[in-house]
């Protein structure tokens, strides 16, 4: 095809120096990005819920770059045990004399870590499964729905739990624990988006045209169902951050790694109600609500934007 | 040779509660150039016809009989030269293009796609090509960069019929093409799809339920009923003198504007199209037929000659073998 042919002078397309594939794609993307920032800027709660998010990410940043302040328990021999919140210490100290703030600031890092790690092994784990059982459907559906039913069935705390004793206390394991039993919910949206999907005409299009299954799944299949999926993940950062605060306050948490969840364990075992030391519950505490109200915050603001039933206009 | 030849083509479907013959035993040619047009009722098989030239029915389905597509057996091709020929061979213009069209790619990016995949071209001469085609069916060019709620019907219509041409196909199906659309765009489209066919020397199966856009589209006409081609020939002769009942039934439906003789008079055919699973004996035709004699119930008509280049299922037909029973 050469550029002399009088179809393409007459009305070029994009002037064609610019037009590499590359430069294309990124166009498209870069307009759709915009396009989404603005609807999603509309909507308040999704605002609020970035907002107090990236509040906890700046934290956790801070707190990874090596500020922050000790944790460590020898290094506060000489700080009140046990006070309540003052100008040095705005949050209190604990029974070691270390600042309960400092312990939130370490813990944040450690807890949206979890959430995150956690949220992307369910998103991964979830989509493979329900992508194969609803692409491929017949006795693979069924196996893989019936595999997924059981994770449903077995009370998630119970499995945790016993996991946790088995492989030991340590967070990757913690984290594994938390994405491997979380993605069954995952697994059923996508299989039940891409059953609707792949009875979409253009599906069929797309095999008519002599597409394989995997150019199929991967171009017009995935991209259908993509949106749906990443709405969902960020609803389950909020469970996976929960699910890690429960399991710590167990004491099945890492003893090694300050989380939230093990600040209240901490506390509770030591007895912070009987001393009455509320602010070492109260904050940690405050944290995780806070951080799990953002996520789905967000997550519904998604919702809103990548499910049309729900759009409001 | 003829681009397609379909010989004695039965497809059914397998459901739960049980077996549906949609096709039983249809066969025809079309040739180079030439324009097929098939006509019937919903469900009496049209679309499940055009389904089995790409072998796009699920694998439960069971195909019988011969399809040749540029001399290929595309009921014996392994699952990679089907896919090869799909598209090269014959592609679809799809009934109802607004859901034909992915919602969340461009429609460059759609069209590219089938070039993409047969590996014809890279990305960038893909989408050039596409820009090509998309004038060809008479859109400007920069609407590649569309996306398919930006379009109308009527474009979104040309869209699907540039793309039916990306991979220079030996045949197009136009499966129901201008069903979805109002009047005026339906002339347009017809059009377009009748001079592009003309000027690439296409085959082309033409399938609709509409027998009016059939004979301004069509060289030869095949009419359908349960599941079997009950009348076929040249196109003006079907529709201007039809021998089978049915035929006459459906060129009765559509009343001529300015002919006093349908004043007043809209006539159609009574009753419903049979269960594809609970098809009457003999001619399916007969429970509903004007016509009918007292050996139709009994008597399973095959496409008798009824004049010159036509045959048609009927005891009526010239052709037909003397029958006890049929008066005259």
């Amino acid at each position: 095809m050469t550029t002399t042919e009088p179809t393409l002078t007459e009305a070029p397309i994009v002037p064609p120096e610019k037009l590499t594939p590359r430069r294309v794609k990124w166009l498209r993307r870069r307009r759709a990005l915009s396009r989404f920032w603005s609807s999603y800027r509309s909507s308040t709660m999704g605002m609020v819920g970035l907002f107090i998010l990236g509040f906890f990410v700046l934290m956790a940043i801070y707190s990874a770059l090596g500020f922050g302040g000790t944790t460590n328990p020898i290094e506060t021999l000489d700080n009140p045990t046990k006070a309540p919140p003052s100008r040095e210490f705005p949050m209190g100290t604990d029974t070691n004399g270390v600042s309960v703030l400092n312990l939130v600031i370490a813990g944040s890092k450690t807890s949206l870590l979890v959430g995150l790690v956690a949220s992307v092994i369910s998103m991964v784990v979830g989509t493979l499964i329900g992508m194969a059982a609803g692409y491929r459907g017949g006795w693979i559906d069924a196996g893989l729905m019936r595999f997924t039913d059981a994770f449903i069935v077995i009370p998630w705390l119970a499995l945790a739990i016993v996991l946790a004793a088995l492989l030991g206390q340590n967070l990757w394991i913690i984290i594994m624990i938390i994405g491997f039993t979380s993605w069954p919910g995952t697994a059923r949206l996508v299989r039940a988006q891409v059953l609707s999907v792949k009875e979409r005409m253009f599906v069929e299009r797309s095999r008519a045209l002599g597409g394989a299954n995997n150019h199929v799944v991967m171009k017009h299949v995935l991209p259908n169902v993509m949106p749906v999926i990443f709405a969902n993940t960020i609803l389950t950062i909020a469970i996976a951050i929960l699910s890690e605060s429960a399991l710590s306050f167990l004491g099945l948490g890492d003893p090694l790694n300050i989380t939230w969840g093990t600040i209240i364990e901490q506390a509770f075992s030591k007895g912070a109600i009987t001393i009455g030391a509320w602010w070492w519950l109260i904050f940690p505490s405050a944290c995780i609500v806070l951080v799990v109200l953002a996520a789905t915050m967000i997550g519904f603001a998604f919702d809103e934007i990548v499910n049309p039933r729900i759009r409001e206009r | 040779m003829s681009v397609l030849s379909v010989r004695d083509l039965n497809v059914t479907y397998r459901t739960k509660g049980g077996d549906v013959p949609a096709v039983r035993g249809v066969s025809f040619d079309i040739e180079k150039g030439r324009v097929l047009g098939l006509a019937g009722e919903s469900g009496c098989g049209k679309s499940t016809i055009a389904g089995a030239i790409l072998r796009l029915h699920s694998a439960q389905t069971k195909i019988e009989g011969q399809i040749l597509l540029d001399g290929q057996d595309v009921l014996a091709l392994s699952p990679g030269k089907l896919r090869a020929a799909r598209w090269t061979g014959a592609s679809i213009v799809f009934q109802g293009a607004l859901h034909a069209l992915n919602p969340v790619q461009r429609i460059g990016q759609q069209i590219a796609e089938a070039i993409q995949v047969h590996g014809m071209a890279g990305e960038r001469e893909a989408f050039v090509r596409a820009g090509n085609l998309i004038e060809q069916v008479g859109l400007p060019g920069r609407r590649i960069d569309d996306y398919p709620h930006e379009l109308s019907g009527g474009q979104k219509q040309r869209v699907m019929i540039a793309m039916a041409l990306a991979c220079n196909p030996s045949m197009v199906i136009a499966d129901e093409p201008t069903t979805a659309l109002d009047v005026m765009v339906q002339a347009q489209v017809l059009k377009l799809l009748r001079s592009l066919q003309h000027d690439l020397g296409l085959a082309m199966l033409f399938i609709t339920h509409d027998l009016s856009v059939l004979v301004e589209v069509s060289d030869d006409l095949a009419i359908m009923y349960a599941g079997k081609i009950v009348e076929e020939g040249p196109a003006e002769h079907v529709f201007h003198s039809p021998v089978h009942p049915y035929t006459k039934a459906l060129a009765a439906a559509f009343p001529e504007i300015g002919d006093m003789r349908f004043r007043g008079r809209p006539s159609g055919l009574g009753g419903d199209p049979p269960d594809p699973q609970h098809v009457p004996s003999g001619c399916p035709f007969h429970p509903r037929c004007a016509e009918v004699t007292d050996a139709c119930p009994t008597i399973d008509p095959q496409l008798w000659r009824a004049g010159e280049a036509r045959l048609a299922a009927c005891v009526h037909a010239q052709g037909a073998p003397t029958i006890e029973g049929v008066g005259a």
